[in-house]
């Protein structure tokens, strides 16, 4: 055993022949794993879409509440995460600079954690204008009851966004923290790597939230 | 003995209970989903015997409208579709590529703790007052009209989407990635190709079932208007969404089953498969065309006569490649060396009655007859002759085929040929009985019924009594087996597949030497000798 750990490949699982096969398998799994991510965010999409022609007026009217500016600068903020996060994974697949590693992956945390705290503040104006769906709503335009629908997709569609946001925040924290201890380096850099499509995947899935919920035939 | 097998290896429960090799997960499984299996088949017992006479003797009309929900959701979720991937597919998928284990073997026992926690939350629903909307949960029933579990019951399923997808994931990656030396894609079994198809099916479609139940939840919990028309949602919205996972799970079911009868078929035939392209492709065809129908459940719901007319069409079009795969099984069987083993004659039950399966599913496909027939028992008759006659018996096959291989023990020839009628004929003679009575315009879901369908409900009781005593018999004797059935050969049937090259039961590590392969699947003796 050596004691230059990170820059050894971490031991091929049992089952595997070799790390090349490895990182394939663990490569695809995850590719796998966002074409059922897409179809899962697809649903709502489509629910969306098909309400959205249904009720033209109520739904643009109702994202004419909407603010713009929290909303652009957001997709900003996480354009420049998925930035962060791509250089990352180019620092860990051609260098051994364990903490420059960390910072980009401490940089995707924070502008994450930017992002959900502008969807926060998104949220609680939201809760102050009662435009959350549930008992409390309250909507002053036409057809309420269809605009309340356009607030339940928006908070659905956003929170199942924020929640992804959630857990790839807390998967960069670990890899953080592995790429100080010196884990990550161009001999094995899959978990950067992986976490890095999660990442831009779910920056992706924003980048069609915000026209379609902020921006398409919006009414004010 | 001396030699180590993977059940051998360990007997401690932790080695079970936190154990990352496919074939302990694979039994992890079996073990879980046939619970699961007797629970849906007691409460199936308990509709046909209220339905034994055409008065409400047994139980009242809301009590009936949860046996007949929980019997679907349990039978559907949490037995057919888990029931092949998740067993025999766990167990043989790395064993015929010649792998030593699953591409994420934690991922796998991840999946199976899922579904016991999917299970756990539908179990709640079924034993604190039960869910009464139909296993298809339609809305705004579902949603505002139920005054029953349906949360509970949804959270549960929506869990177990997830095991599903996991299982599904792990086998493409693995059929991808991990084949052993040689083995190329044409060379596979057919049963890799049909666990291939369902695993397309669990990534695509489950994801959507999981959101449309989610909003189910939703509606139900905050009154917002997603699919209740009285607060401004739309219910043919959640069909569309609902069918678009639960009609490709029909496939879900039946491709596996599919795959086990293509190998028992040639086996027990002795001859390679007719066709064997035809076959592996027409699996990936049907999951495909799966996807494209979904609507031909929805033809009396006011779907557009358009959208209807060419989900007709694509229905019909699923027809082709089932088809393929019927004339190919009979045409291997033409001249074949034919044994009738026991996993055989579950195999040609399955060919019999997936046949009649699928040809009442083009009358149901038909717009106009669909019209008369909708909601009655010829629908219950046909989906059962695919679900039971069809996925179960090839189940069945399966179990009975791969037993010696899984246990290392032999189950009892003669008593498995009986069950295997036994369950043929209990099962006829519950279903057949349900067509003519759906003809006749027999309403499915109703508790009661006129006097003049009394015969042919007696009948069915009768075929579900000797059906349940199938499905006993297995159960005593492949218990009985674990411990008094002859040990097993490496290879009992003379088959190929590379599952068969290593000891019964398996080393952990499956394969003792990687293996390699040079030539294609299935060289059975006395055709083209060539060297494998």
């Amino acid at each position: 055993m050596s004691d230059h750990v990170g820059t050894l490949p971490a031991a091929t699982a049992h089952q595997f022949d070799d790390a090349v096969q490895q990182r394939d398998a663990s490569g695809l799994g995850m590719w796998v794993f966002l074409v059922t991510e897409i179809l899962f965010f697809g649903g709502l999409f489509t629910i969306y879409t098909v309400y959205r022609s249904l009720y033209p007026e109520a739904f643009g009217h109702a994202s004419g509440t909407l603010d713009i500016t929290l909303g652009a600068v957001n997709t900003a903020v996480l354009i420049g995460s998925s930035l962060t996060m791509a250089l990352a994974v180019h620092t860990a697949q051609v260098s051994r600079n364990r903490r420059l590693v960390a910072l980009f992956l401490c940089a995707t945390i924070v502008l994450g954690g930017v992002f959900l705290g502008i969807k926060g503040v998104e949220y609680a104006q939201k809760f102050h204008e009662h435009h959350v769906p549930g008992p409390s709503f309250h909507y002053s335009g036409a057809d309420a009851q269809h605009a309340e629908l356009f607030f339940c997709l928006y908070f659905l569609m956003t929170g199942l966004h924020a929640l992804h946001m959630v857990i790839g925040v807390g998967l960069l924290s670990v890899l953080a923290v592995m790429a100080l201890r010196g884990r990550f380096g161009p001999s094995y850099y899959t978990p950067v790597e992986l976490t890095g499509l999660y990442w831009h995947f779910v920056d992706i899935v924003w980048i069609f939230l915000f026209p379609l919920l902020y921006l398409v035939e919006r009414h004010s | 003995m001396s030699d180590t097998n993977y059940l051998n290896v360990d007997y401690g429960i932790r080695s079970w209970l936190l154990t990352v090799d496919h074939k302990r997960i694979a039994l992890l499984y079996l073990g879980s989903i046939t619970v699961m299996f007797f629970l849906g088949g007691v409460f199936a017992l308990m509709i046909r015997l209220e339905l034994l006479t055409p008065a409400a003797d047994v139980v009242q009309a809301d009590t009936y409208n949860k046996l007949f929900t929980m019997h679907g959701i349990i039978m559907v979720f949490f037995f057919l579709i888990p029931s092949i991937p998740a067993t025999l597919g766990n167990f043989l998928v790395p064993m015929m590529i010649g792998a030593r284990d699953l591409a994420f073997p934690r991922l796998n026992l991840a999946s199976w703790y899922i579904f016991l926690v999917g299970a756990l939350f539908t179990l709640w629903a079924v034993f604190t007052g039960g869910v009464d909307t139909g296993w298809t949960f339609y809305t705004p029933y579902s949603t505002v009209g139920a005054n029953t579990k349906v949360i509970p019951a949804a959270v549960g399923i929506f869990i177990n989407g997830f095991s599903s997808i996991l299982t599904g994931l792990n086998f493409i990656v693995t059929i991808h990635r991990m084949r052993a030396p040689g083995l190329t894609w044409f060379r596979l079994p057919l049963f890799i190709w049909a666990t291939y198809a369902t695993s397309v099916i669990f990534i695509l479609g489950t994801p959507v079932i999981a959101i449309t139940l989610a909003l189910v939840g939703v509606e139900r919990a905050f009154h917002i208007g997603i699919f209740d028309p009285a607060i401004g949602g739309d219910p043919i919205l959640f069909q569309h969404l609902f069918w678009f996972y639960s009609h490709p799970a029909v496939y879900i079911m039946i491709l596996p089953s599919m795959g086990v009868v293509s190998e028992l078929i040639t086996c027990f035939a002795r001859k390679s498969p007719f066709g064997y392209s035809f076959i592996a492709i027409s699996s990936l065809a049907i999951a495909f065309l799966g996807f494209l129908v979904w609507g031909h459940h929805m033809f009396v719901s006011g779907q557009s006569a358009y959208a209807s007319l060419i989900f007709s069409f694509l229905s019909f079009a699923v027809a082709i490649p089932s088809a393929v795969k019927v004339f190919n099984w009979t045409a291997t069987l033409y001249r074949g060396s034919i044994a009738f083993q026991a996993p055989m004659l579950y195999a040609l039950g399955f060919i019999g009655l997936f046949t009649i399966g699928g040809l009442t599913g083009l009358f149901l496909a038909s717009l106009g007859l669909d019209v008369h027939v909708h909601d009655t028992y010829f629908v219950v008759a046909h989906f059962h002759y695919i679900m039971v006659g069809g996925a179960l018996m090839g189940y069945l096959g399966g179990i009975h085929f791969w037993w010696p291989k899984i246990t290392g023990r032999m189950y009892p020839e003669t008593l498995s040929k009986i069950a295997a009628l036994v369950v043929f004929l209990g099962f006829n003679l519950t279903f057949f009985p349900q067509f003519i009575l759906g003809y006749l315009g027999m309403p499915r879901r109703y508790h009661v019924y006129p006097d003049e369908f009394q015969v042919l409900n007696v009948m069915s009781t009768a075929g579900a009594s000797v059906l349940g005593l199938g499905y006993l018999l297995p159960m005593g004797y492949l218990l009985w087996s674990l411990r008094y059935g002859a040990r097993a050969p490496a290879n009992p049937w003379q088959a190929t597949g590379l599952e068969w090259q290593t000891p019964s039961p398996p080393p952990t590590e499956n394969f003792v030497v990687t293996p390699i392969v040079t030539g294609p699947a299935y060289c059975y003796a006395g055709e083209e000798a060539e060297v494998v």
